[in-house]
């Protein structure tokens, strides 16, 4: 669906009032990848660090300054109409919807922009209405929306069309609980259903925890990690916790292979890398265990380390 | 095309739906524009009341000229004056929801922001138009009546090449606009006043650069069976609708160069 190769974006900022200096910099930096029909796909970064950059070069906004896009087949800059109709594009920041006029009638306009058919149009439409529920503020002009109704109303408008395709530029950005739940479950199933190829930027770490089997991390316009989420895990965030109660308060454990992290009361943390089944034998022989569990790193923390380790490590 | 146009209906449609929700602020509007843009004129009746002619041309005349620049410009303003927000669209990156869009970046530029209000300059030129066309003397004929017709949109044509042309600088520097308005608006004023009255290289790039000659001058030179001033040939006063096409031909191909440059914004 996807595929990009050596792909780079050089911009030249131009500084100065009176004695103009020329940096030049480079956003993406030979970055390469393919993306599978049907994958829902995370891409993660810090700002600055080339994400919009990427996805504004796949969606034909900006030109690459070298390397090859090609998307659904397609030259993105080159064949900009014929992609458009095939892909859909919300950008959490930015307002496609029409400030002025009611939810229903930007719907009516982006139909007639996509030239989507009638039933099409009704079908979808309904569906959308339905999972994103949408009735309650279908005719309240996009300016009096909440962020969270807004943003549904923009989910909805980026699919009328049935895209193959679909970059979502975090989306859930500034949305409640609540909402934001609603918003990945809609992902899911339109995943699911239609098969569509989701590509998603995102601060929030709970979004690509939840629906993205497969992860990009860029940092400083390069591509530092490209792989499932259990890997990403093995990888950065090799050390596990293994939390242990014990039947009474003791001093800090010595075992084998394990750091102990904190004590409080019975209770004991050790960081391990490798088998927990192994390490839970080595504690049992020199203590008595009433419970145990083992804790997954989360990706946030994950994430964290990747971004502080410095570039070219 | 035709589809487009459908398109482009819609949109506007609903802006103009909006914004006759408030109509004492529309009457208003219009009121304002038509108001103010007679000002213009009076400079020029004002000109005339202390010289009987500027140069071979007396007020009716140059009323002609001022008529047939300002319907033009007003209706070209009409359908694509929101060009104006283009340096604005392309600093904050809102252009970018434009180019994901399956539809023609001018077509959506063009329905972007449409203000009925424009309506008013027009008006005003047409009562100019009677004005001059009540005292000109003109011997009419066919053709003269045709000509008249064709101006029109043939100066829309132009004008609006000239418009989009010099809005492509937005994708160069970040203030553009004061440059573009010197081509567009500054362009409107030359063409209200006869062209030979100018000085020679400013003749030049109006019939052959910035083709805004065939908008009024030449096209007034047939209409009052006036000889040229300055002896052009007389096939010029003709090639209204070719400079028009090879205006289009050239815009059309800066705003594509220029929209490869687009840079975007961060975020």
């Amino acid at each position: 669906m996807i595929d990009v190769e050596n792909l780079s974006k050089r911009f030249v900022v131009r500084s100065g009032r009176f004695r103009r200096e020329r940096r030049v910099v480079d956003a993406v930096k030979e970055i390469s990848f393919r993306v599978d029909r049907g994958e829902l796909l995370g891409y993660l970064g810090p700002n600055g660090a080339g994400k919009s950059t990427t996805i504004k070069m796949l969606t034909g906004i900006l030109v690459p300054s070298a390397g090859r896009v090609s998307v659904a087949g397609l030259d993105p800059s080159r064949r900009r109409l014929e992609l458009a109709r095939r892909i859909g594009a919300m950008f959490g920041q930015r307002i496609q919807l029409w400030w002025d006029l009611p939810l229903l009638d930007s719907f009516e306009l982006l139909r007639h922009i996509y030239r989507v058919p009638p039933d099409r149009y009704r079908r979808n439409l309904e569906r959308f209405r339905d999972v994103l529920e949408l009735d309650p503020f279908l005719q309240t002009p996009v300016r009096q929306l909440s962020l969270g109704q807004r943003i549904r109303g923009e989910l909805a408008a980026s699919m009328l069309h049935d895209p193959e395709l679909l970059f979502l530029d975090e989306p859930t950005i500034g949305l409640d609980v609540v909402a934001k739940q609603r918003v990945r479950e809609f992902l899911v199933e339109l995943n699911r259903e239609r098969g569509i190829t989701v590509l998603l930027t995102t601060h929030d770490l709970g979004d690509i925890e939840r629906l993205c089997s497969r992860l990009l991390v860029i940092d400083h316009g390069s591509l530092i990690w490209d792989g499932g989420i259990p890997e990403l895990k093995e990888r950065y965030g090799g050390e596990r916790m293994l939390i242990v109660d014990l039947e009474r308060p003791e001093p800090p454990l010595t075992v084998e292979g394990a750091v102990v992290e904190r004590v409080d009361g019975p209770r004991q943390w050790l960081r391990f890398r490798g088998s927990a089944s192994e390490l839970t034998a080595r504690v049992a022989r020199s203590a008595r265990l009433v419970d145990l569990q083992v804790a997954e790193p989360d990706i946030e923390e994950i994430v964290r380390r990747i971004y502080a380790r410095p570039p070219g490590a | 095309m035709a589809d487009a146009l459908g398109v482009w209906r819609r949109l506007v449609g609903a802006q103009i739906r909006s914004q006759l929700q408030y109509r004492a602020s529309f009457a208003l509007d219009v009121a304002g524009a038509f108001l103010i843009s007679f000002l213009d004129f009076f400079a020029i009746l004002i000109v005339f009341h202390n010289v009987p002619r500027l140069g071979t041309w007396n007020v009716h005349q140059v009323a002609l000229l001022y008529a047939i620049s300002m319907i033009s410009f007003a209706l070209t303003d009409l359908v694509i004056g929101h060009l104006d927000l283009l340096p604005q669209k392309v600093r904050d990156g809102t252009f970018d929801l434009v180019l994901v869009r399956p539809r023609s970046t001018l077509l959506q530029i063009a329905a972007l922001d449409f203000q009925l209000r424009r309506l008013g300059k027009a008006v005003q030129g047409a009562i100019v138009l009677a004005y001059a066309l009540s005292g000109a003397g003109i011997h009419w004929t066919a053709a003269r009546v045709l000509m008249l017709v064709l101006t029109i949109p043939v100066g829309i044509v132009i004008f609006g090449a000239v418009w989009v042309a010099g809005s492509c600088i937005a994708f160069w520097t970040v203030d553009g606009g004061e440059f573009t308005n010197a081509f567009t608006y500054g362009g409107n004023f030359l063409t209200e006043y006869p062209v030979d009255l100018y000085s020679r290289w400013a003749r030049r790039l109006l019939a052959y650069v910035v083709p805004l000659a065939f908008v009024a001058y030449f096209p007034a030179l047939y209409i009052l069976g006036k000889p040229d001033p300055l002896g052009l040939p007389r096939a010029l006063e003709f090639s209204g609708p070719a400079a028009a096409a090879a205006a289009c031909v050239g815009a059309a191909a800066t705003w594509r160069f220029a929209v490869r440059r687009y840079r975007s914004a961060g975020g």
